[in-house]
């Protein structure tokens, strides 16, 4: 493992060569395998699109724009672009300083349309304007509300009302249409309460007789201050805020951040938790595919699949909850392992619903696949190009039902993904019938992932034996005075994490989940930046809807499988 | 009454006692569903847990056809006026199960973006514990509800105990 790394640093190219001339400040390799660039704002631009279009560079792919607040520096923020390639094997984080005063930032949505949201995100939270952005405004937080909430000043507790319903009304949405049949045109809004977007999703589109002419998607009302939150908590205690983020697959979302942190603090954890932290993850991913298309195929009319899928998440559950104690937000994964070792039929139970599953499968597979209804609904409805789908900043089952076969599972492998058989499904036509194929092929090959798991589950500790991060187990605490002391400090200062940033992603059931973190060396948080695989997906559905039809919306929502929590953080 | 055997027999009641045993036994919730406990509670109506038991698994998504509002999941304060409004558009007389943490105190999200506690804006008859509660849980939130229905001590009775007293 090692020696490849070495390996492929040597073949990688020196950005700073490739790069316009004195436009990067610094260039260094972070401790995460990235390519640091430190770039002023006046060239920003410039470097941004030689990354794109040097053929030696060739990053397609756009996933993260985000702001930290630093504010004994100047200047005071700095706003982080994550960008790689998907051809090549190289990440690049550009960091660029801006000042207080001045806190405006050239657009990168000329360059990645996946810039559109993350901009706005960043204005929200951190008030930094960007210019040439097609449609800057809040996104998260409400229209009544002051201030820019992740600024380190702003104060975590302050709420603001928004006594009535100011929602938001697109300005296009009230013009009238100047067209001569303006008379069947109409503005419909969808949402946020309404069966078919799953939670918390507002659509507004305008309607030229039956067709969707434009739309807009409004976000943010799920927004319960995730990033916020975690700097106001300890390392450890950020674990069950990650579990309700895409609470379909909570253990994805904790094992993701214990990547994230152990990368930072440089270890490991032992090879048992990571076999069982494998085999949880891909039961979730099993249940968070089942619940997508469940309620996918719910929109559609097919309600009885719904029931099909239901019944093997129960028994997921029930393992789950004999692991962890919870069922649906688990908070299994530690920071170093996990919080303790599996039951004693373990084993048992996971054989168990290695036999139980693919009948469900199967039954789903019969009703579904050739079924002309859904055919008809779902074939070249929501067509996305791959070129359109990496543009997006799009990953996961979605990106792969367009045609592009990547998967972070063995693009970047963690936690011994290497050492499975599996393969990664993809489909060409990118509609919604193809993002139904992937999955359903998903929930097959993350099976067998859990069967090599399983047979292979190897003994031993499932926590580390660092006792900078694990408490020392209980009967050395009562019976030795250096593990007590251990235990005492971990409570009182709990893991103090060395300062610097890394940028970890996993797999998450619905595309690349990163986690950015930045340490100040203390016991919390400085800033945790979560790249939700949703947000970068959810903000092509307007663009996908023009041209389709109302009940093709709701078809292409669903096989989107926008989870508020992740997407609204 | 008269019985198929041609015998009669007779049940006395009182009209308002009648009309809560009815009510108590045909609960259509609009579940509110927002986060997590959205989720749990697609549970609760499936075929494990089955709600249907307990005469309530008509679940209704528009507020004109539903009488229990089940607020499942994180209110932001984006959302809060939605929720109002929604409740303000059921019919009477209607009932709010306040279903997990967030929805009863704001949770563990202490934070400037969250409702703490929905009994801000709307009343609550029955607040529903956990991060999410178990479907037992739930189920053992709505028994609770149709108790209170049938003693008569909902937020509803207590708003509208004169009109009932004119019906006994």
């Amino acid at each position: 493992m090692t020696a490849s790394i070495t390996e492929s640093s040597t073949r990688r190219p020196d950005p700073a060569k490739l790069l316009p001339d004195g436009a990067v400040t610094s260039s260094e390799r972070g401790a995460d395998g990235h390519s640091v660039l430190t770039v002023d704002r006046s060239r920003l631009l410039e470097v941004l699109r030689a990354l794109k279009e040097r053929p030696e560079l060739d990053c397609d792919l756009l996933l993260d724009i985000c702001g930290v607040d630093y504010p004994r520096r100047d200047p005071r923020f700095e706003v982080v672009y994550h960008i790689a390639s998907l051809a090549h094997d190289h990440r690049f984080r550009v960091k660029v300083p801006v000042a207080e005063d001045d806190a405006t930032m050239p657009s990168a949505y000329s360059i990645w349309k996946a810039a559109d949201w993350f901009e706005r995100e960043a204005y929200d939270m951190f008030g930094i304007t960007f210019e040439g952005h097609p449609n800057l405004r809040r996104i998260l937080t409400h229209e009544a509300f002051h201030g820019h909430a992740l600024r380190k000043d702003y104060d975590p507790g302050q709420r603001w009302l928004l006594t009535e319903d100011k929602s938001m009304v697109p300005a296009w949405a009230t013009e009238d249409p100047a067209d001569e049949d303006h008379l069947e045109s109409q503005v419909l809004n969808l949402g946020p309460s309404h069966p078919a977007t799953h939670g918390t999703l507002r659509i507004v589109v305008r309607l030229q007789g039956e067709t969707i002419t434009k739309a807009e998607c409004e976000i943010g009302y799920l927004h319960r201050c995730f990033e916020k939150m975690s700097e106001t908590h300890g390392w450890q205690q950020v674990i069950p805020y990650t579990d309700r983020l895409n609470y379909c697959s909570s253990m994805i979302n904790g094992v993701g951040y214990a990547l994230a942190v152990e990368k930072m603090l440089g270890i490991e954890a032992p090879p048992r938790a990571q076999a069982v932290r494998v085999i949880l993850s891909e039961l979730s991913r099993i249940m968070d595919h089942a619940v997508c298309l469940g309620a996918n195929l719910v929109d559609l009319g097919a309600l009885t699949n719904f029931w099909y899928f239901f019944q093997p998440r129960e028994e997921i559950y029930g393992l789950l909850e004999s692991c962890a104690g919870g069922r649906l937000t688990v908070s299994y994964a530690r920071i170093g392992g996990l919080v303790h070792d599996v039951p004693s039929d373990f084993e048992a139970q996971v054989r168990y619903l290695l036999d139980y599953i693919p009948k469900f499968v199967n039954d789903v597979e019969k009703l579904i696949t050739t079924n002309k209804v859904f055919r008809d609904r779902s074939e070249g409805i929501g067509v996305v190009s791959a070129a359109d789908a990496v543009a997006w900043g799009w990953t996961g089952p979605c990106l792969r039902a367009s045609g592009v076969p990547y998967d972070v599972r063995k693009a970047h492998p963690y936690m011994g993904y290497d050492q499975y058989e599996f393969d990664v499904p993809v489909a060409s036509t990118g509609d919604t019938y193809a993002r139904y194929l992937v999955r359903m092929e998903e929930m097959r090959q993350s099976l067998r992932i859990i069967q090599q798991a399983i047979d292979a589950l190897p003994g031993g500790p499932v926590v580390t034996d660092n006792h900078h991060v694990a408490l020392p187990p209980k009967e050395k605490v009562y019976t030795e005075m250096e593990s007590l002391i251990w235990h005492f400090k971990l409570i009182y200062e709990g893991i103090q994490v060395p300062a610097g940033d890394a940028y970890s992603f996993t797999e998450g059931a619905n595309g690349e989940l990163g986690y950015y973190i930045v340490s100040d060396g203390t016991g919390h948080p400085y800033r945790i930046k979560v790249r939700p695989p949703c947000f970068a997906i959810f903000q092509a559905y307007p663009h996908i809807l023009e041209g389709h039809m109302v009940p093709d919306a709701i078809a292409i929502l669903g096989s989107l499988n926008i989870i508020a929590g992740e997407l609204d953080r | 009454m008269r019985q198929p055997d041609g015998s009669s027999s007779l049940l006395t009641t009182r009209v308002d006692a009648m009309l809560r045993w009815v009510r108590k036994n045909s609960l259509w919730p609009l579940p509110f569903g927002t986060a997590c406990c959205a989720i749990e509670f697609m549970s609760v109506v499936s075929a494990h847990y089955d709600l249907a038991r307990f005469g309530a698994e008509v679940v209704r998504f528009s507020p004109r056809q539903s009488d229990l509002m089940i607020v499942a999941g994180t209110i932001t304060d984006k959302m809060a006026p939605v929720v109002k409004r929604i409740y303000d558009q059921m019919a009477e007389p209607k009932y709010v199960i306040s279903m997990g943490a967030c929805a009863c105190t704001g949770g563990f999200y202490r934070a400037y973006h969250v409702v703490q506690g929905v009994d801000e804006f709307i009343p609550v008859d029955v607040y529903v514990p956990g991060c999410p509660p178990t479907p037992e849980a739930l189920m053992h939130g709505v028994l609770k509800l149709q108790e209170m229905i049938q003693n008569g001590e909902t937020q509803h009775d207590r708003f509208n105990h004169r009109e009932l007293d004119t019906t006994a």
